[in-house]
């Protein structure tokens, strides 16, 4: 018999636990849920465009009442639990009804903080937390005209701009002098200020609240001072504490909140908290993010699954308040040890700063243009080292400058059908609309749903900049340390450790050693995995070719139609008539529909079907020519000039240099694709600095580039040393190739996987560390003697035949045929 | 080895043996009315599928099988093996064909079920 699970809450953290752990397995418990509320479960963040009205309360509800029933979980809604009895394992609620556990969660969450003033009990005096309390500020909206909102905070400037939506007067009084305090730093504060008085918010700063005054319904505000000001309404939004009476009363170990470790069970195993009612490691929590955080690592445990432990949250605060555009992270006000870098115009109303320590970002506040927030904050939470983009950290990631969505980077002022993704013409008005109406948190669901971002990425920052603009900035950021996939809970870097430290020499292996959670993977972690093997174990590791991609499996990269590409190699770029007049042979008797010269200067064959590839190949192998491998993860072209050869300006033979940069590097697996490049002088006609790697020949040697792009996101190279000779050039080309092949994950190119690690890390392990330079080119040299046998020619011989060959062919009328 | 195709009395036809097919793996039938793509798992069972994504018509038969799925080639849908629909949220389905074992030699029937109107 499935174990009983008890959910006290039925807010936003309960059911995501209850949602997460339905996901890993939906038998493990029959679940009751408690709820205060006389309503299914909805998007507390989003009370604020309710209370503008641009969302009605249907809107919101993220569980219907029809949810409960179709996961088989009981609710008792309206139903406020006061008593749970630990001995016997059962909770009261206050009309009798008890429910036994054999665990239970406390997802009590918070209860806003009303100061202890006079008047506080008075008719029109509310807080800011619930359906209820947006119910009587609408109401008192079309009654009154005066609202006071106690609080200057986010929540405060929340409910203040709503009631200012729906017609009132409004005054925001604050202890504080400046604005959102907790957030803010004080010039991002004072244009918050600004821009709210403009739209015609009234503020009282430094103000404490003495008394509320009135007969039956709140009449006055009166403060320490003595100064009074007249209120229909008061809001109290200074704040908010967890709500852990009931734990408390249980004899359940709280302080500030009800205290958890890591895997969320309080000092009672048995009973577990998650959400803003807890604290963890010291701290409380007032935003999403975290929460979503903790269900998942809840319903882990709860499921006996895994082994997931949280471990605290770095948040980001974002207001939701249209037109205006400020976000925060992290550590803002610094201290003696950081030093901080500001961007600040105030015309254009914008300001930046970041807080930083030891090269590290500790904390950002910025305002105006917040399209970088997402990656200052992915900088903040990876602790990655920014030395090497100090100068130019300020200006942003530049990444909206992206190929295909022009310079529009003010995706708040897009029009709806303004081309989000435009690999799968996904426009900005999709997204929003899928957002809202099936209440999306996480990039994964809008890619899921909307398929946008789920192709080249290249507008994965706008998809996350509208969702964190559609539901608030605390919109469920991808988790710090990603898992590979669904699969697993791993990390790409993990499951890299594992290969090597317990020997795992087959995807099989891997899986089953590292306990994936289906049964054959799937097509996201089989290809990694299959690449991780054989770039662990170039020798004794299992190629497995069912877990590559179709294009590396039939060795030709294929097109929309079904058909397949031939793309011969040419050695830096060079051919010669007998290899152009094969070529021309082969088109002419296959009837090639499009001969094509490559970006990578080299010929291309279009519209081949299966079956006629291993014939061409063998032909062209005949003559000579080898794969190409412009399908697949590996090395695909060094693009060269003429050089000194011919070129009156060459200073070195380029030519001859990228030829034996092919030769030393063809046929070696990569994270993702890998071209090279060597210019003969710094005119740079080969284009070395938009490569993987780049040489461009100068008099006195050879100047190296790495980590350049060329596509999706234009990256200029880093230069990473200049050299004497070649044989200098080809021993940094092949290191730094295999740190590459060692180290980046799964189709992550050089330039993200060097803006990850850093110039400086490569710098120290291949410029700076000779001995371990040549220890990685040997393991390159090592890895390539099992690499370099042409697959071409292999299956010109009838390799993998099944790949090309139809089982069978059945004709018209089902006859019996050979096929 | 390419099979001949047989036909027996109850519109079965055999189409060839479990192994011409590799593990997590797929061959193609060629046929009138288009391509059958023919699946096998990691568990030996066998599936047959309209080889056209429902998405953009891509070859299913030439992409990764996983569990009872396989992942199109193309935009990576993934479609379920045995029933022929997409994994939700998408939605759309290839048509799936009957398939019967006898030993290990395949037969299928080219008379689509009736699961989705893409035949």
């Amino acid at each position: 018999m499935a174990e009983k699970l008890v959910v006290i809450g039925n807010g936003m953290a309960g059911i995501r636990t209850v949602e997460e752990l339905l996901k890993i397995d939906p038998l493990a418990f029959d679940i009751t849920v408690f709820g205060a509320e006389p309503y299914g479960n909805y998007n507390r963040i989003m009370l604020s465009p309710v209370l503008t009205g641009e969302k009605a309360f249907e809107e919101i509800v993220t569980h219907d009442e029809q949810w409960y029933v179709d996961n088989a979980v009981s609710l008792y809604k309206g139903k406020e639990v006061t008593e749970i009895d630990r001995v016997k394992r059962r909770v009261i609620a206050s009309d009798g009804t008890t429910a036994e556990y054999d665990r239970l969660l406390i997802a009590t969450g918070s209860n806003p903080f009303v100061i202890p003033v006079p008047g506080k009990d008075l008719d029109g005096v509310v807080t800011f937390r619930d359906m209820h309390d947006v119910n009587a500020m609408l109401d008192t909206a079309k009654q009154h005209k005066h609202a006071v909102v106690i609080g200057g905070g986010l929540l405060g400037l929340e409910a203040a701009n709503g009631l200012m939506q729906q017609g009132m007067s409004v005054t925001v009084v604050h202890l504080m002098d400046t604005l959102m305090e907790r957030q803010l730093d004080d010039v991002a504060a004072g244009m918050l200020r600004a821009s709210l008085e403009e739209r015609g918010l009234n503020f009282l700063m430094g103000a404490q609240t003495e008394a509320i005054i009135g007969k039956d319904r709140v009449e006055k505000v009166r403060f320490k001072d003595g100064t009074e000001i007249y209120a229909d309404l008061v809001v109290m939004a200074v704040g908010i504490r967890p709500n852990m009476e009931l734990a408390k009363t249980s004899g359940i170990h709280c302080e500030r909140g009800v205290v958890v470790n890591d895997t969320l069970q309080t000092f009672d195993p048995r009973v577990y908290a998650v959400g803003e009612c807890v604290q963890h490691r010291g701290i409380t929590y007032g935003l999403v993010a975290p929460l979503f955080e903790m269900a998942k690592v809840c319903a882990n445990h709860l499921a006996k699954h895994g082994i997931g432990r949280y471990e605290g949250s770095v948040t980001s605060t974002k207001l939701k308040v249209t037109g205006i555009d400020l976000f925060s992270a992290g550590d803002f006000t610094g201290n003696e040890n950081t030093e901080d870098l500001i961007f600040q115009d105030a015309s254009s109303g914008v300001y930046r700063k970041l807080v930083v320590q030891d090269n590290k970002i500790k904390g950002a506040v910025m305002y105006g243009d917040t399209i970088d927030g997402i990656w200052y904050f992915d900088l903040l939470r990876d602790e990655t080292d920014i030395s090497d983009m100090r100068k130019n950290i300020l200006f942003g990631q530049a990444h909206l400058g992206d190929s295909g969505h022009g310079d529009d980077n003010r995706v708040i002022a897009m029009s709806d059908t303004a081309e989000i993704c435009g690999c799968n013409g996904v426009c900005k008005g999709d997204i929003v609309s899928a957002i809202t109406e099936k209440n999306l948190l996480t990039l994964e669901d809008v890619r899921a749903h909307t398929k946008a971002s789920s192709s080249c990425g290249s507008c994965t920052g706008l998809v996350e900049a509208l969702l964190a603009h559609t539901v608030g900035g605390d919109y469920s950021t991808a988790p710090h340390l990603k898992p590979m996939c669904a699969c697993t809970d791993m990390t790409h870097d993990d499951v890299r450790a594992a290969i090597t430290d317990k020997e795992l020499k087959t995807v099989r292996d891997v899986m089953t050693g590292l306990a994936w959670k289906t049964a054959d993977g799937c097509a996201k972690c089989r290809p990694a995995l299959n690449y991780y093997v054989i770039s662990a174990w170039p020798k004794e590791g299992l190629d497995d070719y069912q877990s590559r991609f179709i294009n590396e499996r039939v060795h030709a990269n294929i097109q929309k139609d079904g058909t397949y590409s031939v793309i011969p190699r040419m050695w830096g770029g060079g051919t010669t008539p007998q290899e152009l007049r094969v070529i021309a042979d082969v088109a002419e008797e296959y009837d090639v529909k499009t001969v094509h010269v490559t970006g990578g200067q080299r010929i291309g064959l279009y519209g081949l079907t299966k079956e006629q590839l291993p014939p061409i190949w063998k032909k062209l192998s005949a003559a000579g020519m080898v794969s190409g491998h412009a399908y697949g993860k590996a090395l695909r072209t060094v693009k060269t000039c003429v050089g000194k050869e011919w070129c009156r300006f060459g200073t070195q033979d380029s030519t001859r240099l990228g030829i034996e940069l092919e030769k030393m590097t063809w046929g070696s697996w990569t994270p993702h694709k890998y071209k090279m490049a060597a210019s003969g002088c710094p005119r740079n006609c080969a284009e070395a600095t938009i490569k993987d790697f780049g040489v461009v020949c100068v008099d006195s040697g050879y100047e190296l580039h790495v980590g350049g792009n060329g596509g999706i996101k234009v990256r200029v190279t880093d230069f990473l040393c200049s050299v004497k000779t070649e044989n200098e050039v080809l021993e940094y080309a092949a290191a730094f190739m295999q740190i590459y092949r060692q180290e980046a994950h799964y189709l992550e190119r050089t330039a993200p996987w060097l803006e990850r690690v850093g110039l400086s890390y490569v710098k120290e392990q291949i410029v700076e560390n000779e001995e371990y330079r040549k220890q990685l080119a040997a393991s390159f040299h090592e890895s390539q003697q099992y690499m370099q046998d042409d697959p071409w020619a292999e299956r010109a011989e009838g390799v993998d035949k099944h790949e090309f060959e139809p089982i069978a062919t059945i004709t018209l009328g089902n006859q019996a045929v050979t096929a | 080895m390419q099979a001949a195709t047989t036909k027996n009395a109850q519109g079965w036809i055999e189409v060839g043996q479990l192994d011409d097919i590799p593990k997590l793996g797929a061959r193609v039938i060629k046929t009138e009315e288009g391509d059958i793509g023919i699946f096998r798992t990691a568990e030996d069972e066998v599936f047959a599928l309209r080889d056209e994504c429902p998405h953009k018509g891509g070859p299913l038969s030439q992409g990764i099988v996983h569990g009872k799925k396989v992942t199109c080639p193309l935009h990576n849908w993934n479609i379920n093996l045995d029933s022929g629909e997409a994994v939700a949220p998408d939605e759309g389905c290839a048509a799936s064909f009957p398939v019967r074992m006898e030993g290990t030699t395949i037969y299928l029937s080219i008379v689509a079920e009736e699961n989705c109107p893409n035949k």
